[in-house]
């Protein structure tokens, strides 16, 4: 684990990297994301005065968005599709399956910090549904069985 | 020998790069070379992973491949297909947006060009501002991303408005579900949009352009990246567009996993760094977008065609088409389907003979109940609507729209109630907060369809209300068209509201 100032100091380059950049806060978050896996308290104040708004309103833009964590993910990140082409193809039975095998409800993770189940509204894969990423595999015409594979995969 | 493998999300996601590592192990042990090309997609997803060995007499296809079947690459066997342009697919098509897709690999610049690449560029670069915003009003193209707005109106608002900057900002959100056509031409011919991005520049007079692209999209983020790279490096992109003195670049950026940042104000918004709220229109866009700049925002397949639409001519497009559809519209069929994939056709035809006829029916086998056209916020047909062409007043007429033009398959296990009730906790879920007809009224619609469930028909007047309010006073299209899935499934299936009723009775 980074202690915070050395959170705050990492960010800190990022932030200076974005410099010129147009409208460079969603940029700058991805890539402290893609550092940390999260958005850690700690590299707001950074971000905040790279683009230049409050704390408060950095918040807001931070909770805006489904993709931006305040605190980490499991190390197997499962996303599943939900939307209507998947559900065509009986996504629903396959998510509810995956949820009852992992024990795990929408946006949980599991207390071993192992395995974090999303939601996702399309992976434009709807022509083969239905759908499954796995720490960013995608998976067609996806069942339980294959997805817990690729989870069992992804922990080795 | 050389083998195309696709590298299409769809085709990965079906065990594309296991193929292609079982070819190369196969082809070692055979002491055959192998010279590998990744394609992007035919569209035919339902033969993916589509292998295609080029022969003398054009390119021959073996799918849906799979790593335990490559020798068949080798020696024939029944997932041999034949000429892959002779399959029915691929012969009813009309391909222009797509006519490189699959076909070429995406990030040469050579094979490009020899397809038709840049051929549209070179001709806009021949004519003057009029005559490309003549060009593209006369082919008759509205927006690909739902709206259907004419291009060549919006590009010529943009061009007449003085500022310093001005942008082009490309809508790569493809939030719909059903729709997968933006991402498969950003990873197929990443030029194209490229292409269309550059000669919008031009025309209008803005330097800087943008690729607002979904970040559920890994494949086709990376894909469009290393293209403005290649694009740079050929001349196409830079301070000096092929040599023509006119300045044009252009960058990606990636979304962050909101639905409505389709909407083009929130995404304007969004590209800023701000909170993906929806603005409220007027001013328009095209006066006041980007950093308040004159913008034009278009959806990836509006500005993927317009390449062809320079190479062929405005005439050529136009002549393609019903009413006030013109040219070709990428169907993508998806869902409960037998043939699941991506038909580029001219605009006017049937539902029922794209549902029936190309996609084979369904993959289950059993009766199809509805079809969801347009996304999300699109209505649910039956099969009594079937003979609707497509096109976009056609659409409107029955309550419904084409939007990005996704249709998705269900078959008659389908429970239409549950469909309306996931279109208001959709909505729910992604609306911006801005409006209180979308943020409030997709609650309530939830509680109404879960009232009607348990059986209290009083609810089904309620949820008409509803539908009436979230329609008159919403802000954008999400709060103001989630009413048509919910309406149509109330109109066309009423039994799977009535059966809830008795039930409780
Ligand atoms: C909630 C919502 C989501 C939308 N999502 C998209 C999208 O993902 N892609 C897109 O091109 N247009 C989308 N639109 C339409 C855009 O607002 C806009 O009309 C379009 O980008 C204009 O480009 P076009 O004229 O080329 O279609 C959406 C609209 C709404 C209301
Ligand atoms: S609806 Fe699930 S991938 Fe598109």
């Amino acid at each position: 684990m980074l202690d915070d100032q050395a959170i705050l100091s990492r960010a800190t380059e990022i932030v200076q990297a974005h410099q010129g950049v147009e409208g460079a806060l969603l940029p700058m978050l991805h890539a402290v994301q893609a550092e940390f896996g999260h958005v850690p308290q700690a590299a707001m104040p950074a971000l905040a005065d790279a683009a230049g708004v409050t704390r408060a309103e950095l918040h807001g833009v931070v909770s805006f968005y489904h993709d931006f964590r305040e605190v980490p993910a499991g190390q197997v990140m499962v996303r599943l599709c939900r939307a209507e082409a998947c559900q065509a193809m009986g996504g629903d039975r396959v998510a509810a399956q995956v949820q009852a095998r992992l024990g795990l409800d929408w946006h949980e993770t599991s207390a071993d910090g192992a395995v974090t189940l999303e939601p996702v509204f399309c992976l434009g894969l709807c022509a083969c549904a239905p759908a499954a990423q796995v720490n960013g595999r995608l998976i067609g015409r996806a069942d339980a069985a294959r997805v817990m594979a690729a989870v069992a995969g992804g922990q080795a | 020998m050389k083998v195309f493998v696709p590298l299409d999300a769809a085709a990965r996601a079906l065990g594309a790069d296991e193929v292609v590592a079982a070819l190369q192990t196969e082809a070692a042990r055979r002491g055959i070379e192998l010279t590998l090309v990744r394609n992007g997609s035919r569209g035919m997803v339902w033969l993916e992973p589509l292998v295609e060995v080029e022969t003398p007499d054009g390119r021959v296809g073996f799918g849906p491949m799979d790593a335990a079947s490559v020798a068949q690459v080798f020696d024939g066997g029944p997932l041999s297909l034949g000429p892959v342009e002779d399959l029915p697919w691929m012969k009813a098509q009309t391909r222009l947006t797509f006519a490189r897709c699959g076909v070429i690999d995406p990030l040469s610049v050579d094979d490009y060009r020899a397809h038709g690449g840049c051929a549209g560029l070179m001709r806009a670069l021949g004519m003057d501002v009029e005559g490309r915003l003549a060009e593209v009003t006369a082919s008759g193209l509205r927006g690909r991303g739902g709206a259907g707005f004419p291009t060549g109106i919006k590009w010529r608002t943009v061009a007449g408005a003085v500022a310093d900057r001005k942008y082009i900002v490309c809508n790569a959100d493809e939030g719909d579900s059903g729709t997968f056509a933006d991402r498969m031409i950003m990873e197929g011919d990443p030029l194209s949009l490229i292409e269309g991005m550059v000669i919008a520049g031009i025309t209008v007079g803005a330097t800087k352009g943008f690729v607002y692209l979904r970040s559920e999209y890994p494949d086709a983020i990376a894909m469009m990246n290393r293209a403005v790279l290649v694009a740079r490096t050929a001349g196409m992109l830079g301070p000096s567009v092929i040599g023509s003195g006119l300045a044009f670049d252009m960058e990606i950026r990636v979304g962050a996993g909101a639905y409505v940042c389709g909407e083009e104000t929130s995404l304007l918004n969004s590209l800023e760094g701000k909170r993906g709220v929806v603005r409220a229109k007027p001013p328009l866009p095209a006066l006041e977008g980007f950093m308040g700049k004159p913008t034009v925002v278009n959806n990836v397949i509006s500005l993927a065609t317009i390449p062809v639409i320079f190479e062929r001519g405005a005439a050529a497009y136009a002549a393609l088409g019903i009413g006030r559809s013109r040219g070709t519209i990428p169907l993508q069929i998806a869902g409960n389907v037998a043939r699941g994939g991506l038909f580029e056709a001219a605009f006017g035809m049937s539902l029922g003979g794209i549902v029936d006829g190309l996609a084979g029916g369904t993959a289950t086998g059993r009766p199809v109940k509805a079809v969801q056209v347009g996304g999300p916020l699109g209505a649910y047909f039956p099969r009594a609507l079937f003979d609707v062409p497509f096109g976009y007043e056609d659409y409107a007429g029955q309550g419904g729209l084409i939007g990005h033009a996704g249709i998705v398959v269900f078959d008659d296990t389908a429970d239409m109630l549950a469909q309306a009730r996931f279109a208001f906790e959709f909505c729910a879920v992604e609306s911006c907060g801005k409006c209180t007809p979308c943020r409030i009224g997709a609650v309530r619609g939830v509680e109404t369809v879960d009232r009607i469930a348990r059986g209290d028909a009083s609810a089904i007047p309620l949820l008409t209300d509803l539908c009436d309010t979230m329609k008159a006073g919403s802000l954008c299209a999400l709060g103001g068209f989630t009413p048509y899935p919910v309406l149509s499934a109330l109109t066309h299936f009423p039994g799977d509201f009535a059966c809830a009723r008795e039930a409780a009775e």
